[in-house]
């Protein structure tokens, strides 16, 4: 995943009237596009476009058009704030949506004949509702993912689309009472005259489409806001507590079939031999369909098609793959990095420090190794997804990251036309990465999606293709195992003078192997080692692993120093006021260094990701030789909190996520497959195990900064740092479950009375 | 020998394979898709319906063990709470009041799980709680949850 910075330009698309005298106002934006395999499979050259919708009707309502998925993060909901803030909407009368299904991209090229000034696309005047399958042509969705919904759709679009219709209703206004805009004001959905005559945006919205939208219309300065900085009340919440929620795996178009596969366990195996004959007299079965990987039985109700895929005997090849475990992967990375490492960050001179450090009096080589293992997304709804192939058509149901790429993909694998794929976006059952159906390095992963189209290709009605469990576990793109071999020149007051840190793969975002703390010698390097395991973007990514390394390894410079972790951490943070600004909220909520219930012990941790920065303290006991966490108090600078509620909800589902990986998240390779299966063997956190969880917010005005991501990876470092207060053991492997602490707390207990 | 359920209060005689689990009877055969599939092995909680009131996971229960059983799923939660047509069951209204699902696919599992530990037990302790609600959500919604059920107990 690349995450480009958003480029500045941006344009006001079209205004103009439709569906009976309503406003519509749309905004692009080239926006940070993450993969250029999905552009350029898409739109051949093309430029995506993070592009929204706002739409004012007669009756006074405002729908905010979304151009991404909402996986439970709240993203539609807080973006609708940040339009109706600018808009000065009444919120009551504020609606939301997903962008709707059938989004063409706008390229560059279309994107350049609506500019201000070219006025409404023709397609666009006089429409009725049903045309927002036309308008939805002109729609790019974007990936969500990099935590970038608020931090760029909000601040670049919504901000701009609500302040431009705001503008074009004052002028409309103004007109009707032959005043000046300015001496109109705008609130609660309605225009006030200087004599005191009123209009509501509906009543006003025909004649505001006459004007062009600016560009650049004056944005609201923070101290004026009045819904940003609220929390309103989710949109998404009320279908999901009553069953009526659709997400993928509930799509049930007219005459559906469904789909189970038998993959081969090893990744990319191929399909020796089978006997369809062996199922196909079963109770309801229709077809037995084989695809690059696999075979797939068809019947007329899940159970049965995956009770027959079970009866099946396939026969794979995985060739030499066979050979691969943990081990020799664990084994090929210890080799990668003896030997030569490609650059990623140099900072003054480290290899000479480190050379020299022999000879210099009072300095000392500290060094550990740190090793995390692969982790599945197991997101709560199996991987699935609905094609119906017909009349050279394909309709796809399917909740995922990224609505376009998947049509993209979808017309890749059917050799359908783009055009006449639509994708039908429905609800996700949870993403975290994994719902993203193409990955840059990982471009051919063979996904549900590539199957349920090759599938549906042979079926003459839609079939839903439904992962099992276990094909979940075992068939995702992982986050990768990854060691990292760390090392410092420690001088005689404790703090390094150099810090070296060999790892493996180079994954997004770039700077995740960074560390913030000063010094003045560093020396970050990593090695490829390609494995036939898919990797694939894992909440937080490559933060996940590096905060772990970075952090824990901090934590052991400073109890070798003799130092209290968290002040020798401000002392190497002399120029990052917000890293100390954060530690020091959350140790002062937490009750750092103050007095424990006994056989409590605190532990610290800070990281900078996707644009924000969190510090949690995590206080922990060990019962029966693991660790307990009761409690774990987290400090975010995340700039300007548009939803305060999901934003604090964002850090603690982070917090659970990273967590529940740090305790139990294993997935080992043997004979080249996946061991584990399900929920009792790749473990879950559950609720009586969840610590309680304390979020405070840094008042900052700092840019907006992500949420979704940046509190997972710092977890595992602050509950590893407090067991390590509790028992002076050093996890530098995940997951704290492969480590027994009982022996080891009751000697350090002894030792401690 | 057609098998008879009430799901719902609706009354359905099924021709399907004694064996075959409750929760596709509930979603591919009767088209209610608010019970949902997780693991297939009773390891998370998502297919959570009440049986005669009693929670249970629906993806290891065989259709006929629950032949002439009276069957709620949570499309007719509110209903069966008391609830008015359109209306939501207290335990419900507190969960949209702490604002709890996110992607939301568990919540199903978890209100049908909760709503019949409270059906039993009015007012449980944290114990009780921790004991009883052994479903996954993925997206870490627990301190709501159990905020939530704290809103309509008052231990
Ligand atoms: S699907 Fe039944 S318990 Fe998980
Ligand atoms: S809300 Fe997503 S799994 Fe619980």
């Amino acid at each position: 995943m690349k995450l480009g910075k958003p480029t500045r330009r941006q344009f006001l698309i079209a205004g103009g009237a439709v569906a009976g005298g309503a406003l519509l106002i749309g905004y692009a934006s080239s926006g940070p596009s993450r993969r250029a395999q999905a552009d350029a499979a898409a739109s051949a050259g093309g430029e995506r476009f993070v592009t929204t919708w706002l739409k004012i009707a007669p009756d006074n309502t405002v729908t905010v058009y979304v151009p991404h998925a909402d996986m439970g993060q709240g993203t539609i909901t807080a973006l609708a704030m940040m339009a109706a803030e600018e808009l000065d909407a009444d919120w009551s009368l504020v609606r939301a949506e997903q962008a709707p299904a059938e989004s063409a991209f706008a390229n560059e090229s279309l994107g350049n004949r609506f500019v201000p000034g070219d006025g409404v696309p023709p397609m666009l005047k006089g429409v009725n509702a049903a045309a927002w399958y036309q308008v939805a042509k002109f729609m790019s969705l974007q990936i969500t993912g990099g935590s970038m919904a608020v931090r760029y759709t909000g601040q670049h679009g919504m901000r701009t689309t609500g302040a431009a219709a705001k503008e074009m209703l004052l002028k409309a206004a103004a007109s009707r009472w032959n005043c000046s805009p300015s001496d109109c004001t705008a609130a609660m959905s309605m225009v006030t005259g200087p004599k005191g005559e009123t209009a509501t945006y509906g009543e006003l919205a025909a004649d505001a489409a006459e004007y062009s939208p600016s560009a650049s219309p004056k944005l609201k300065s923070r101290s004026e806001y009045k819904i940003v900085g609220t929390p309103r009340p989710r949109f998404d919440i009320p279908g999901k507590v009553d069953g009526s929620a659709k997400y993928g795996i509930d799509a049930r178009p007219e005459g559906l079939l469904y789909a189970a596969v038998r993959l081969g366990p090893v990744s990319r195996s191929t399909v020796v031999s089978y006997d369809a004959s062996q199922v196909l007299s079963r109770r309801g079965v229709k077809k037995v369909v084989e695809f690059p990987g696999g075979v797939a039985v068809v019947a007329d109700n899940y159970w049965r098609a995956k009770e027959a895929a079970a009866a099946l005997d396939v026969e794979f090849d995985a060739g030499d793959k066979v050979n691969v475990s943990s081990e020799t992967i664990f084994a090929a990375q210890a080799e990668a990095l003896s030997r030569e490492t490609d650059e990623d960050k140099e900072v003054g001179d480290a290899a000479s420090v480190f050379s020299s450090a022999p000879e210099t009096e009072g300095a000392e080589i500290v060094s550990a190794e740190y090793r995390v293992p692969y982790l599945a997304h197991a997101c709560m709804e199996p991987m699935n997804c609905t094609v119906w192939i017909r009349d050279g058509k394909a309709d796809v149901w399917v909740g995922v990251q990224d609505p376009l790429g998947t049509r993209a993909r979808i017309a890749d694998v059917t050799g359908i036309d783009f055009d006449n794929v639509t994708v039908h976006p429905m609800l996700l059952g949870g993403g975290f990465g994994r719902r993203i159906p193409l990955r840059e390095g990982f471009f051919d992963f063979p996904s549900e999606i590539d199957f349920a189209a090759i599938i549906a290709k042979e079926v003459d009605a839609p079939v839903k293709l439904v992962y099992s469990r276990e094909d979940d576990i075992q068939h995702d793109a992982y986050r990768p195992a990854v060691t990292s071999r760390i090392r410092a020149v420690v001088g005689p007051d404790g703090y390094p003078t150099a810090y070296e840190n060999l790892y493996v793969y180079k994954d997004d975002p770039e700077e995740a192997p960074h560390i913030p703390y000063g010094i003045a010698n560093q020396s970050i390097r990593y090695a490829e080692v390609p494995t036939h395991i898919p990797r694939g973007p894992w909440r937080s990514v490559a933060h996940t692993q590096h905060t772990f390394f970075s952090e824990s390894f901090f934590d052991e410079l400073a109890h070798r120093a003799g130092k209290d972790p968290l002040e020798y951490r401000l002392a190497l943070l002399k120029d990052q006021p917000r890293h100390a600004a954060v530690l020091k909220l959350a140790a002062e909520k937490a009750g750092w260094g103050k007095k424990l219930p006994q056989g409590h012990y605190h532990g610290i941790a800070v990281q900078q990701s996707f644009g924000s920065i969190v510090a949690e303290v995590a206080e922990v006991s060990i019962e029966d030789g693991s660790p307990r966490i009761h409690r774990v108090v987290a400090a975010v600078d995340c700039g300007l909190v548009v939803h305060p509620d999901t934003a604090a909800q964002q850090v603690e589902s982070g917090i659970i996520y990273g967590l529940t990986a740090a305790l139990y998240g294993e997935i080992s390779i043997e004979n080249g497959a996946v061991v584990q299966t399900n929920f009792t063997d790749y473990e879950m956190l559950h609720l009586s195990e969840c610590p309680e969880i304390e979020v405070h917010f840094v008042d900052s005005d700092a840019p907006i900064g992500g949420l979704g991501e940046p509190a997972t990876p710092v977890v595992s470092a602050a509950v590893s740092n407090a067991i390590f207060a509790a028992t002076g053991t050093r996890i530098r492997q995940l997951p704290f479950k492969l480590h027994d602490l009982s022996q080891v707390s009751d000697k350090f207990a002894q030792a401690a009375d | 020998m057609p098998i008879s359920l009430t799901v719902n209060g609706k009354r359905h005689e099924l021709d399907v394979e004694p064996e075959m689990p409750l929760l596709w009877v509930i979603r591919d055969e009767l088209g209610l898709t608010g019970t949902k599939f997780g693991c297939g092995i009773a390891a998370c909680g998502a297919c959570t319906v009440h049986v005669d009131g009693v929670a249970t996971r629906t993806c290891v229960t065989p259709v006929e063990v629950v032949d002439g059983a009276e069957i709620t799923t949570i499309e007719a939660l509110a209903a069966s709470s008391g609830a008015g047509e359109g209306e939501l069951s207290a335990l419900q209204a507190a969960w949209v009041a702490k604002q709890v699902p996110q992607c939301g696919y568990c919540q199903s599992g978890m209100l049908m799980a909760v709503s019949a530990l409270l059906a039993e037990n009015p007012q449980p302790t944290d114990e009780d709680i921790d004991a009883a609600i052994t479903n996954v959500c993925r997206c870490g919604t627990y301190p709501r949850i159990r905020a939530a059920i704290r809103e309509v107990t008052s231990a």
